[in-house]
Order: structure tokens, then C-alpha cells, then sequence
């Protein structure tokens, strides 16, 4: 994917397999955007090949767009109408598309419920609602359908942590329940270890990490680091296994060793490391073809 | 039903709710009203001046070329805003995600514009009816004519608003490249007065346009038989007047459709984003 003579995106080859749940993670600029756009074929790639649900997103019929959910970051659309309105109206394009095991649309008021809009913002004009309430209504939006694939780009910006944990508990019941699957992008470290079976780091347009939290979390260059205090003197160690360093220090020093504290390396240490690579220009990874496929 | 049907339907149902969500909005009723009382104004000062040659008076010829003037300005400035700012604000990137969205959406927005016609006209023909004798007909034959010649006038003329409504970069160029050409057009093809006293080019190029033959053919179905000689080369040309809306319908369309495919191609989160940032900016600045 290129802007003029800039590759943005470069070497993406990314498979997604059913009711798995990938989170994007990567510093502005990386390319997250740009890649779940592809996917969502609202974007056309310069090169290689997408493939979405068995389709190529950007040939896809309507068919196609109705088991596809996407959450969009709102701005003032639709600022006039309530939020059951708009959800009633929007809902309704999916009816034709119901099959005996996904009821399409998911009923207003059950939406409502699901994505925490209380009755009192439900019949509120939209201009009204609060940041929180009007992600909340992006949500619902995106899920309306039961997408058999959802993209959310960022969605808890803007929630406190409450309303993080209602919606991290709402994502966990897509992939239960229905066997939704996600792909979302966030800079939460936190949400992207606690939601992701998977994780994807971009940096400056390329995959530079994939793999499973622990995973990725032990590609650090220091997998773990011991701190204590000897002789009113603070000791600082990385290790690659921790157990048997502590045992040897106290075995050592009996007496002595004092505020002891073992840090296992965490998804954010490897996530700054690979990030400071590539901006240090350190070569990540050899170019591949453009083949995202998710199915 | 099938998914097209269904989006049609929820597309009218979608204008319609538009349309009464404005009614409540005193800023768009505000609209109707300046616009309707001010072309009622307009004849009321100059309810006694008599026309050039004939027994009539100036509010029974300006009202049809009025009648014209205003329904192709909405019809063409309605969809040309809608689709600027809808597609700035992100209201066309939600329902292009939904099946059949985008369908919906376009239904809407004609709906809508249609809609907002009807304050309009009965502000216009009550208003008329009531304060100008003469000026409405009260015979049914002439109230088909006249709803034929609407008809053909708004099927002629929503293809160009959505097809400026896609072209212009910003929801501001609706102005220039709406608004101006509109307002021109007006003046040329005789909706605020006579145009026997143009340049003939003008003249000739008056009747390339819709605007025009939808004026004529409101004249022809509100006066009697006598105008005429207010009409240029002194003659009505109703098939004239009815193949060239047609061919603007068919010519119209034929040219919206790929505009408006491209426009939507384009939208994204991120040039919605884009526009945001852009808006924000300008408040800055």
C-alpha cells in the first residue's frame, strides 16, 4: 500500500483465523489504520492480495457486507436522531439477511443492553451523549449485524475503566457466544494483553512481532529483572530465569538482601524494544507480499 | 423481500424522518418560510403592474417561472449539500457499512429533497391562491399538466445536485459551484422577469437547460392561451419542452452514477477523520 512514492504498508502477511480475536497494536503512523481499512475494502491496496470471508473485499457484494461489523470512530453523523432510532434504522437493512443460526438484526432494546446504553441516553438526540455513551452507540452499530467479523479501530478511546471492563467482557461474549472474529487495533497494552489471542505489532509499515501475549512477552531482550537493596544499596540484575538467581542470592546472603522484587519482562517492554528498533532503522524483517487473508 | 426492496423502503422511511426531524428545527422551517413569503412579496409589490401586451398581471407570469426557479434550486442544492456535509460528518460511511446502505441512503436524501418541497409549494399556491386573483387555475386538467411538468422538472434535476453534491472537494464550494450556476441560470431562463429582452446567445443557451423548459412549461399549464406572446418566438413548445427534461433525466443519471460510485470509493475513517481534523483547524485558525 502506497501514497504516492511512500510504501505505508509494506510486507503484510497476516492470516485470521475464525472467532480469533487479533489486536493491532503499533505507534501512530504504523499502519493500523490503513491495514484494517484494506480489509474492510474501503481502501484499494497498491499490491498483493486480500482476501476477506472468501472474498476479495473490494469486489464484494452486499452480501458479503452483512456479516462484516465495523466500528467506526464517530464524528457528529446522524446528530439529530436518537440512538434507537438510528439503531432501528440501521438494523433494519439486515433483516433480509438473517439465517436460522444468526437472527440478524440483534433487537434494539437487546443491543441497548449489551453495549451498556441506558434507557435514558437510548431516547437522548445523539448530539447530547456523552463521549462514552456515543462509543458505546458505535459499538452497538458495529455489532449490530452478528458479524461473523468485526473490526474495531480504537474502540475504548475516550471510555473510563468501567466501561473498558463492560466492554472487554462484551467482546469475550462475541467470540463465545456467536464465534465472532475480531480484529481490533488499540495503544492499551493492557486491553491488547487481556482481549488478544493474538497480538500484531506494526512498526513503520511492516509486521515486526506476532504471536500470543507470553509470547511476545519473552522475546524481551531481558525476560526478567530482580531488584534489591544490600548494605543500604540498590542492586539492579536481568536475568533469563529469575528462580534460580534469587536462590543463589539468598543462599549467598543470608541476611542482608533486602526489598526484594522480581519483574517478569511484560508485553509493553517487548513492544518499546521492537518499536526503538525500527525507529534506530534496525532491518525487522525481509519484505513479503501483501497477503492479509482472513477467513 | 428482496435486500434491494427493503433498503428502498427503509431509505423512504429514512427521508421521512429527516423531514420531520427539520419540521421541528426552526432553523430549516425558517427557510421554507424566507423563501415562500419572500417570492409571495416579490408579486405582492407588484400585484397591479400589467405586462407587456396583455390583459395580465405580473404575479400570474411570475409565479409559474417562480414555481420553477425554486423547485430546481431545491432540488439540486438539497442533494448537493446533503451529500457534502453527509459525507464529511460520516452519516454516508454509516450506512455504506450496513447491506444495501448506500442504496438507502441515496433514496433518503431524494426523499428527503422532496419532501422538503411541500412547504414550499403550499406556501407558494395557498399564499397565491388566496391574495393574487386568477393566478391559480381551478380546473383539473391544467392541475395534471402542472403536476406532469413538476414531475419531469425534479427527475431532470436530482441527478445534478448529486452530481455536484460528489464533485465539489468541501461542503463550502456548494456555493460556487452550485448556488452561482443556479442563481445565473435563474436569471437567464426567466424566472425573476422576461428574458425577450436577452442577448439571443443567452437566450439560446437558456434552452439548454432544464430550468427553462420546466418555466415554460409551468407558464403553459398556469396561463391561458394568450401568453404566449410573452414566450419566446411566440410559440409553446410543450414536446420540445417534455424531450429535453427527459433526455436531462436519462443524460443526468447516465452521469451521476459513476460520480457518485467514485465519491463513495473514497470514503473512509480516515478521510472522515481527515475532515475533522480539517474542520477543527479552520475553528483554530
Amino acid at each position: 500500500m502506497r501514497y504516492g512514492q511512500h510504501d505505508v504498508l509494506d510486507g503484510i502477511d497476516l492470516d485470521v483465523h475464525p472467532s480469533e480475536v487479533v489486536v493491532l497494536l503499533g505507534p501512530n503512523g504504523a499502519g493500523k489504520t490503513t491495514t484494517i481499512e484494506i480489509l474492510e475494502g474501503f481502501r484499494r491496496p497498491s499490491a498483493g492480495t486480500v482476501e476477506v470471508l472468501g472474498d476479495d473485499p473490494l469486489r464484494a457484494g452486499e452480501a458479503w457486507r452483512a456479516r462484516v461489523g465495523v466500528v467506526l470512530q464517530s464524528w457528529r453523523d446522524h446528530a439529530r436522531w436518537t440512538p434507537r432510532q438510528l439503531l432501528d434504522h440501521l438494523g433494519a437493512y439486515y433483516a433480509p439477511f438473517a439465517t436460522d443460526s444468526r437472527p440478524r438484526p440483534i433487537p434494539t432494546d437487546e443491543l441497548h443492553a449489551m453495549v451498556g446504553l441506558d434507557a435514558g441516553a437510548a431516547d437522548q438526540r445523539i448530539i447530547t451523549l456523552s463521549g462514552g455513551q456515543r462509543r458505546r452507540l458505535d459499538v452497538a452499530v458495529g455489532i449490530i449485524g452478528r458479524p461473523d467479523l468485526l473490526f474495531l479501530d480504537e474502540p475504548t478511546a475516550g471510555f473510563d475503566p468501567h466501561a473498558k471492563r463492560e466492554f472487554h467482557e462484551l467482546v469475550h461474549r462475541l467470540t463465545d457466544l456467536d464465534g465472532t472474529t475480531v480484529l481490533l487495533t488499540t495503544h492499551d497494552l493492557a486491553e491488547a494483553e487481556k482481549l488478544a489471542d493474538r497480538i500484531v505489532i506494526l512498526a513503520g509499515g511492516r509486521i515486526v512481532a506476532d504471536g500470543s501475549a507470553d509470547q511476545l512477552a519473552q522475546r524481551s531482550r531481558s525476560r526478567a529483572e530482580v531488584r534489591w537493596t544490600q548494605d543500604g544499596q540498590r542492586h539492579v540484575h536481568a536475568t533469563d530465569d529469575a528462580t534460580p538467581f534469587v536462590r543463589d542470592l539468598l543462599a549467598e546472603h543470608p541476611f542482608g538482601v533486602a526489598d526484594l522484587e522480581v519483574r517478569r519482562a511484560s508485553l509493553e517492554d517487548t513492544y518499546l524494544e521492537l518499536v526503538h528498533a525500527h525507529e534506530q532503522g534496525a532491518p525487522v524483517r525481509p519484505p513479503l507480499s501483501l497477503a492479509p487473508e482472513v477467513s | 423481500m428482496s435486500p434491494q426492496l427493503n433498503a428502498v423502503r427503509i431509505g423512504v422511511r429514512r427521508g421521512w424522518h429527516e423531514f420531520v426531524i427539520g419540521l421541528r428545527s426552526p432553523q430549516d422551517q425558517s427557510f421554507y418560510l424566507l423563501m415562500g413569503v419572500g417570492a409571495l412579496a416579490l408579486m405582492w409589490f407588484n400585484r397591479d403592474e400589467p405586462m407587456d401586451g396583455s390583459t395580465l398581471t405580473l404575479p400570474q407570469v411570475a409565479l409559474p417561472s417562480l414555481l420553477a426557479g425554486i423547485v430546481v434550486f431545491s432540488i439540486v442544492i438539497g442533494p448537493a449539500y446533503a451529500l457534502a456535509l453527509e459525507r464529511e460528518d460520516g452519516t454516508l460511511l454509516r450506512s455504506r457499512i450496513a447491506p444495501y446502505g448506500l442504496h438507502g441512503y441515496l433514496v433518503g436524501v431524494a426523499t428527503l429533497t422532496l419532501a422538503s418541497l411541500l412547504p414550499l409549494l403550499v406556501i407558494l399556491l395557498g399564499g397565491s391562491a388566496l391574495l393574487f386573483d386568477g393566478a391559480v387555475p381551478n380546473d383539473p386538467g391544467r392541475w395534471g399538466l402542472i403536476g406532469l411538468a413538476l414531475l419531469l422538472g425534479i427527475l431532470a434535476n436530482l441527478p445534478l445536485g448529486f452530481a455536484i453534491g460528489s464533485l465539489v472537494p468541501r461542503i463550502q464550494q456548494v456555493t460556487t459551484w452550485g448556488m452561482l450556476p443556479i442563481i445565473v441560470l435563474a436569471w437567464i431562463s426567466g424566472v425573476f422577469g422576461s428574458m425577450t429582452g436577452l442577448w439571443p446567445w443567452v437566450q439560446l443557451l437558456a434552452q439548454g437547460f432544464p430550468m427553462y423548459w420546466l418555466g415554460h412549461l409551468m407558464r403553459y399549464g398556469f396561463l391561458p392561451e394568450a401568453a404566449v406572446v410573452g414566450e419566446l418566438y411566440g410559440v409553446w413548445r410543450i414536446g420540445p419542452g417534455i424531450a429535453v427534461l427527459a433526455a436531462w433525466t436519462v443524460v443526468g443519471s447516465a452521469l451521476a452514477t459513476p460520480l457518485v460510485r467514485r465519491m463513495v470509493r473514497r470514503q473512509s475513517g480516515a478521510a472522515v477523520t481527515q475532515a475533522r481534523d480539517q474542520a477543527a483547524n479552520q475553528y483554530v485558525r
